[in-house]
C-alpha cells in the first residue's frame, strides 16, 4: 500500500510542532527548577554509581568530571556571590569512580582552594582531595607539587609545603623544580621571590594553556607589587630630600631618582597619586592585583575571569 | 572448518547485514564525532580520555546488545519461519547448525567492532593530533571486548536453544550484569562461611567473568595490559564459550522440533 501524502505531511508537521513545544516546556521546567538536576545526581553515592555503571566506571567518571567543571564554570561566571557547596561532593564521586583521573585532583583542587569569587574557599577539602589522589597515584609528581602549592598559597603552611615538595622530589622522574622549592620553603617561604618561583614553576611545568595564562597573570601581579613597593620607596626618598611629595614621576626623574617614566608590565605608565601612592593606570587589565590597584577598586567580572 | 558450518555462518552474517544490524555504526560515528568535537568545549583536559572511554564503552555495549537481541532469535526465528526444517532436512547435523549460527554472529560482531575501532582511532587522531605507543593498549581492550562478544553470543544461543526470545533476552542480559560483577561475587564468597560459602563460590565460578575482560579504564590512562592477562583471558573466554556451546548443542540435540 502506498503511503498517503496528506497523512505523511500531517504526521511530519505534528512531529516538528511537538518537538518544538516539548523543548520549550523543558526550558520552562529548567527555569522553575534550576538546581534540580545537579542536586538529584548527588543523591547517588559513588558506590551505587559504580554498581550502576556495570564496570564502565571510567566513562561515568568522565561524565562526573565534566559535571564538576560545568558546575564550577556555571557558578563562577553567573553568580554574583557564588557558593560552591556541591563542588567537593562532585569531585569526590569523580575520583571514587576513577581514582586514576589525575586531572580531577589537580584542577579540582584549584577550583576548591582559592577564596571566593575565584574558587570555593575550601582549602582543607582541596588538600584532602589531593592527598586522596596521592594515595591512589603515588608515582605522579604533579600531585605532590599541587599539594605543596596548596599549603603554600592557600594555607600558608610552609612546613607542610616543604614536606610535600620533598616527598614529590623523591618520586622517579619528578621535575627538578620540586627539590628547589622544598629547599626554598624550608629556608624562606614568605617572600615575593618564593611566590615568583612557585608561579614560574607552574608556568614551566604545565602543558595547559589556561593554567599557563593564569600563572603568567600571577607573575605580572607579583611584578606590579614589586614595582609599586620600589616606586613608593623612591617617593619616600624624594619627600625626605625635598620635604614635599613629588607632583609627578618627572619630578623624581629630574631629581635623578628615576631613569624615566616607570611602566607597568603591560607597558602603560604607572600613576602617582596626590597622596604619594603608586597605582596602575588600567587595573581592570590585571587579574590578582594585590598592590597597585586604586583605592576602593573592586575587580569586575571580566577582570575576575 | 567444516563447509556446512561455514555456509550457515556466512548465511547468518548476510542475514544480520540484511537486518540492518550494521546501521548501529552510523549512530556510533555520530556519537564519536560529536564527543570529539564537543567535549573540549564542555570539559577540561580529558578530551583523549573521553574518546577512549566513550568509544570502548559504546563498542562494548552496542556489541552486547546486538549479541543478545540477534543471538536470542538465532534458533527460535528459524523454528518460527520453519526454515530450520529445510536446513535440517539436508545433511546438516544439529550441532553444525548451532556452531554455524555462533560463528556467523560472532563474525558479524567482530566486523562491527573492527569498524568501530577504526572510528575510535580516527577520533583519537582528531583530538590528540597523533597516536602514541601507549595507545596500542586500546587494541588489547578491543580484543577483550570481542572475547566478551564471543561469550555473550554463546550464552544468547544457549538460551535461544530452549527458551522463548523474551525469556532468552532476560536470562542473557541478567547473566551479563551478574558477570560484570563476578569479581565482587567472588569477594562475597570469600567472606561468607558454611553452605553459603560453597554456594556463592560455585555461583561465582559458573557465571561468566566479564569483569576481567573490562580494561577500558586502565588503557584510557595509558597503562599497559600484561601479556599473561591477555593469554589467560583468551583461554578463559574460549573455554567458557565452548562450554556454553556444548550445553546449547546438548539441549538442541534433544529438542523435539515436531
Amino acid at each position: 500500500m502506498k503511503p498517503s501524502r496528506p497523512v505523511t505531511l500531517a504526521a511530519a508537521s505534528l512531529l516538528v510542532v511537538c518537538l518544538v513545544v516539548s523543548a520549550v516546556l523543558v526550558h520552562f521546567v529548567d527555569r522553575l527548577r534550576p538546581r534540580a538536576t545537579i542536586e538529584d545526581v548527588l543523591y547517588l553515592k559513588s558506590s551505587q554509581l559504580k554498581w550502576m555503571s556495570l564496570g564502565y566506571s571510567g566513562l561515568m567518571a568522565d561524565i562526573y568530571w565534566t559535571r564538576a567543571v560545568q558546575y564550577y564554570g556555571g557558578k563562577h561566571h553567573s553568580d554574583v556571590a557564588p557558593r560552591y557547596e556541591l563542588l567537593a561532593p562532585l569531585l569526590d564521586i569523580t575520583t571514587d569512580l576513577d581514582p586514576k583521573l589525575v586531572v580531577a585532583y589537580e584542577y579540582g583542587a584549584t577550583f576548591l582552594a582559592p577564596k571566593p569569587p575565584t574558587g570555593a574557599g575550601m582549602p582543607d577539602h582541596a588538600v584532602e582531595l589531593v592527598e586522596k589522589g596521592i594515595r591512589a597515584n603515588p608515582d605522579k609528581w604533579r600531585l605532590y607539587y599541587c599539594l605543596g602549592f596548596l599549603h603554600y598559597m592557600e594555607r600558608k603552611d610552609y612546613e607542610a609545603a616543604a614536606q610535600a615538595f620533598l616527598r614529590g622530589s623523591q618520586v622517579p622522574n619528578a621535575h627538578p623544580w620540586l627539590r628547589l622549592l622544598a629547599g626554598k620553603m624550608a629556608q624562606k617561604a614568605n617572600d615575593t621571590q618564593t611566590a615568583r618561583m612557585m608561579w614560574t614553576a607552574t608556568y614551566d611545568t604545565s602543558q595547559d594553556a589556561s593554567i599557563q595564562e593564569n600563572a603568567a597573570q600571577h607573575l605580572i601581579a607579583i611584578q606590579v607589587a614589586e614595582d609599586v613597593t620600589g616606586l613608593e620607596k623612591v617617593v619616600d626618598v624624594y619627600r625626605t630630600r625635598t620635604g614635599h611629595l613629588p607632583a609627578s614621576f618627572r619630578d623624581m626623574a629630574a631629581a635623578n631618582l628615576l631613569p624615566g617614566m616607570p611602566l607597568d608590565p603591560l607597558g602603560q605608565p604607572y600613576v602617582l597619586t596626590t597622596e604619594g601612592t603608586v597605582e596602575v593606570r588600567y587595573p581592570e587589565k590585571f587579574k590578582f592585583l594585590e598592590k597597585g590597584a586604586p583605592k576602593g577598586y573592586t575587580p569586575t567580572m571580566d577582570a575576575r575571569n | 572448518m567444516n563447509t556446512r558450518i561455514v555456509a550457515i555462518a556466512s548465511n547468518t552474517f548476510r542475514e544480520a547485514v540484511r537486518d540492518r544490524v550494521l546501521y548501529n555504526l552510523i549512530g556510533f560515528a555520530v556519537l564519536m564525532a560529536g564527543a570529539s568535537i564537543l567535549i573540549g568545549e564542555i570539559s577540561f583536559d580529558i578530551e583523549k580520555l573521553v574518546v577512549i572511554n566513550l568509544g570502548l564503552t559504546v563498542v562494548s555495549l552496542f556489541g552486547v546488545v546486538i549479541a543478545i537481541f540477534i543471538g536470542i532469535g538465532l534458533v527460535s526465528k528459524e523454528i518460527d519461519k520453519r526454515t530450520l526444517y529445510t536446513v535440517l532436512s539436508r545433511p546438516v547435523q544439529r550441532w553444525e547448525f548451532i556452531l554455524g549460527k555462533f560463528f556467523g554472529l560472532a563474525g558479524t560482531l567482530a566486523v562491527n567492532a573492527a569498524c568501530m575501532a577504526a572510528g575510535v582511532f580516527l577520533s583519537l587522531l582528531y583530538v590528540a593530533h597523533h597516536l602514541e605507543r601507549a595507545d596500542s593498549s586500546i587494541l588489547v581492550a578491543l580484543y577483550f571486548i570481542v572475547l566478551q562478544f564471543v561469550m555473550v553470543t554463546a550464552l544468547a544461543l544457549l538460551f535461544s536453544s530452549f527458551s522463548s526470545p523474551l525469556l532468552s533476552a532476560v536470562f542473557a542480559f541478567a547473566l551479563f550484569v551478574i558477570g560484570s560483577f563476578s569479581a565482587d561475587l567472588r569477594g562475597f564468597a570469600a567472606m561468607s562461611k558454611g553452605p553459603a560459602h560453597w554456594l556463592t563460590t560455585g555461583a561465582a565460578y559458573i557465571v561468566p567473568n566479564f569483569s576481567a575482560l573490562n580494561v577500558i579504564s586502565s588503557v584510557a590512562h595509558g597503562e599497559p595490559v600484561a601479556g599473561q592477562l591477555i593469554f589467560v583471558n583468551t583461554a578463559y573466554s574460549l573455554f567458557y564459550a565452548a562450554m556454553v556451546l556444548c550445553g546449547a548443542v546438548l539441549i538442541f540435540e534433544r529438542r523435539n522440533l515436531k
